[in-house]
């Protein structure tokens, strides 16, 4: 590959376009964690009682938890006493009501290419709209409320269906299950909470968006999603954070739920703080993400696009306990300059005839490291279970890795798994050949990459299809030379 | 339309080009022929801007202008098209999407409008049929899953949407069998222009039956040994390029370096 290109080198220096931060009045709490704060924060949340013992019995089972260790990633120790779990913006908006929200934040989401005006909205896309700790703004909630569809707040799910998050919340990531998830469990602000009834076909994309402003504060936020039998719904969440030289760790939870024959997909573009070119900053994005395919003949699909974060920790999973139930996983994973990402996903196969797919491309460039985890169990009670399972890895320069850790357990000798694997470089006869008819070694790269990742996103919805191909081409800049 | 003078390549430590010279002028098809390893691919690639290969020195004017010095897109979009021996696949990466991309940095570069889908399609599909190629080929990946004659028409596709001033046509007829060659060398002949000049590159005198070139150059240790017609070609697939090499030993040491690029 050609050595040094001066308008890569430029490009490189591009900055990271959602950087920007807002001038907002917000309400924080002294730093630090303990059953005080716990209880501070439910409430200031004006929960009820069993939302705060839930929190703390969270909480001490946190305690006596150890952080994991066993990912590919390295970072400095993360002091979880000098951190802010809670911050608001001051004015708290009617969350019916988009004319209260500060209109700073309104002009956040207008510049980050999310305007929460209805009126402006032009995709036929819902939006809840997750800032630092809560949620300001829910559009087409009506819309959505006449179907019998439920969209909302995570806070006000909490207010107005207890019943339904006492029964789902938790279901599917205990407290117990490691410990961010915990963690998360004992000091979750916000997020999104999403229920679809019998029998509808939620006729909108749904989607949240996350956006971390405040300093020195962690985002713990929460999405739980529940599809009653025979529904479908489609979500979207998106995620941006200013420009900082301190790290931030964001650790959410996100739980779906698949009754009998119904549908979840479920789509990310995460596109947080990546951190600068030396590493410094960025937002740790340690994520549980988990779907119940709980029914007969239930589906969810996990399609991510992650670009942004210094360290990404996440495998989106399925429990295919549902006879006949389906899994998907679509993954694209680009780590640049000194970005870390150990993500893939779970397939537990145990229902009869259940079936998964796994295509997970990850592209690294600069000194990324990129590591694909994923395991597929089939238990014994899954006959003719199946997998198809594909690993691609693209390499651009030649500081960069990429890893591949695929377990495979089979209890079930009806199952039939299939891996694939590769590990490719672009090809500098890839790039002459493009060059040679007149196009760009720059727009050939992003032609090239996003040939690569094309399985992924003909999963993902038209419009943000688009964006993420945007995105991608962004995250490379600079990264050929 | 092009001068090359003096040129001299090499990859990594071996020297590929001694001492290169040739002139094409506009309409003119030039055969270049010559054994395996003798430098037929390499001049094609050098001239197209492949960076494996580093010019030490010679230079080669196009249009007038010096050639080396641009990045093959800024060769590309200057007129210069490499129908490659060995086409790239690109997966993922649809044959019309590549193409149109191609075209619309031409047009841009030439202050033209660019084509949308509708007008490329319309366009690809009068050009398709010099190739007697179907529209399924537009929808798959670049090259992906070709046969070795389907990539060869498509580079030939490729050069009727691109129009270019000069067409290096590598190895074209390798590995096409009968038909094959037929077509890709009436696709060929039906693009020859009064103001197109094709530089041919072949190993073998058949493709001359197809495509009668105006000159024929043999090439021979990184040297143009014998320049001559088409009768040059017959006389070269009679006697064998063992021919070609008795001559290439008794030809003068190639000249030395004119413009050193390196010491």
């Amino acid at each position: 590959m050609s050595t040094s290109n001066p308008a890569f080198e430029q490009l490189t220096r591009k900055e990271y376009e959602a950087g920007f931060v807002t001038q907002v009045e917000s309400e924080q709490i002294p730093r630090g964690l303990s059953e005080d704060v716990i209880r501070l924060i439910s409430s200031k949340k004006e929960e009820p009682e069993f939302m705060t013992q839930w929190r703390l019995r969270a909480y001490r089972h946190w305690l006596t938890m150890k952080e994991p260790t066993w990912q590919s990633v390295k970072y400095s120790k993360i002091d979880y006493q000098d951190m802010i779990y809670y911050s608001a913006p001051k004015k708290r908006p009617t969350l019916n009501s988009l004319d209260e929200v500060d209109p700073e934040i309104l002009r956040t989401y207008e510049k980050l290419g999310i305007p929460l005006d209805e009126q402006k909205r032009l995709a036929n896309v819902a939006v809840d709209a997750v800032f630092d700790s809560v949620s300001v703004a829910t559009t087409f909630k009506e819309k959505l409320g006449a179907m019998g569809v439920i969209f909302c707040s995570f806070s006000e799910a909490v207010k107005n269906h207890p019943d339904l998050v006492k029964k789902y919340l938790g279901s599917v990531v205990p407290h117990t299950d490691n410990y961010f998830a915990a963690l998360n469990a004992a000091v979750f602000s916000d997020g999104s909470f999403c229920f679809v009834p019998r029998g509808v076909r939620c006729p909108m994309e749904l989607s949240t968006y996350f956006r971390i402003n405040a300093a020195e504060t962690g985002q713990f936020e929460r999405t739980l999603i529940v599809a009653e039998e025979d529904s479908y719904v489609s979500y979207l969440e998106g995620c941006t954070a200013p420009m900082r030289d301190k790290n931030q760790l964001h650790a959410a939870v996100v739980e779906l739920v698949a009754l009998d024959r119904a549908q979840i997909k479920y789509s990310t573009v995460q596109n947080w703080y990546p951190g600068d070119r030396e590493g410094r900053g960025g937002i740790y994005n340690f994520v549980t993400k988990r779907g119940l395919c709980a029914g007969f003949r239930s589906r969810i699909s996990w399609t991510q696009v992650e670009t942004g974060s210094a360290i990404t920790w996440k495998y989106p999973s399925c429990i295919l306990k549902g006879d006949e139930s389906v899994g998907e996983f679509y993954s694209v994973a680009v780590t640049n300059n000194r970005q870390q990402a150990d993500t893939g996903t779970k397939m537990i196969h145990l229902g009869k005839d259940t079936r998964s797919t796994i295509i997970s491309k990850g592209i690294s460039a600069g000194r990324g490291q990129n590591t694909y985890r994923g395991l597929v169990k089939v238990q014994k009670t899954a006959q003719r279970a199946r997998n198809y399972t594909q690993c691609d890895s693209l390499l651009i320069g030649s500081q960069c890795g990429a890893h591949t850790v695929p377990y495979i357990e089979v209890k079930n000798s009806t199952a039939r798994v299939e891996h694939e694997a590769s590990t490719s470089k672009i090809g500098e006869d890839q790039l002459f050949y493009c060059r040679s008819r007149g196009i760009s070694e720059e727009d050939a790269v992003s032609m090239i990459v996003n040939g690569f990742c094309r399985k992924v996103f003909k999963e993902l919805p038209m419009e943000f299809a688009v964006e993420a191909q945007k995105l991608l081409t962004v995250s490379l800049e600079g990264s050929v030379g | 339309m092009l001068e090359i003078r003096g040129l001299h390549a090499r990859v990594g430590e071996k020297e590929i080009l001694k001492g290169i010279d040739l002139v094409v002028r506009p309409g003119e098809v030039h055969a270049i022929m010559g054994p395996n390893g003798s430098g037929k691919s390499t001049l094609s690639q050098v001239l197209a801007g492949r960076e494996t290969f580093e010019v030490t020195a010679g230079h080669v004017l196009y249009q007038g202008k010096d050639l080396l010095a641009l990045a093959p897109e800024d060769r590309a979009l200057a007129g210069i098209f490499l129908a490659f021996q060995y086409p790239v696949e690109i997966p993922g990466v649809g044959n019309m999407h590549f193409l149109r991309t191609a075209l619309n940095a031409l047009k841009r570069q030439r202050g033209e409008e660019e084509l949308d889908a509708m007008d490329f399609l319309t366009l690809i599909k009068e050009k398709m049929k010099l190739v007697e190629m179907d529209q399924s080929f537009m929808n798959r990946s670049v090259n992906e899953g070709f046969s070795g004659g389907e990539k060869k028409r498509n580079e030939i596709l490729q050069m009727a949407v691109l129009d270019p001033k000069l067409a290096i046509l590598d190895e074209t007829d390798s590995g096409l069998d009968i038909d094959a060659l037929r077509i890709v060398a009436s696709g060929v002949n039906a693009l020859r222009r009064p103001e197109r000049a094709m530089l041919v590159i072949t190993h073998y005198q058949r493709l001359l039956e197809h495509i009668v070139p105006d000159f024929v150059h043999v090439i021979a240790g990184g040297r143009i040994v014998k320049s001559g017609d088409r009768a040059l070609a017959l006389e070269l697939e009679q006697k064998g390029y063992a021919w070609v090499d008795a001559q290439a030993q008794a030809a003068p040491p190639a000249r030395a370096p004119v413009k050193g690029a390196r010491a």
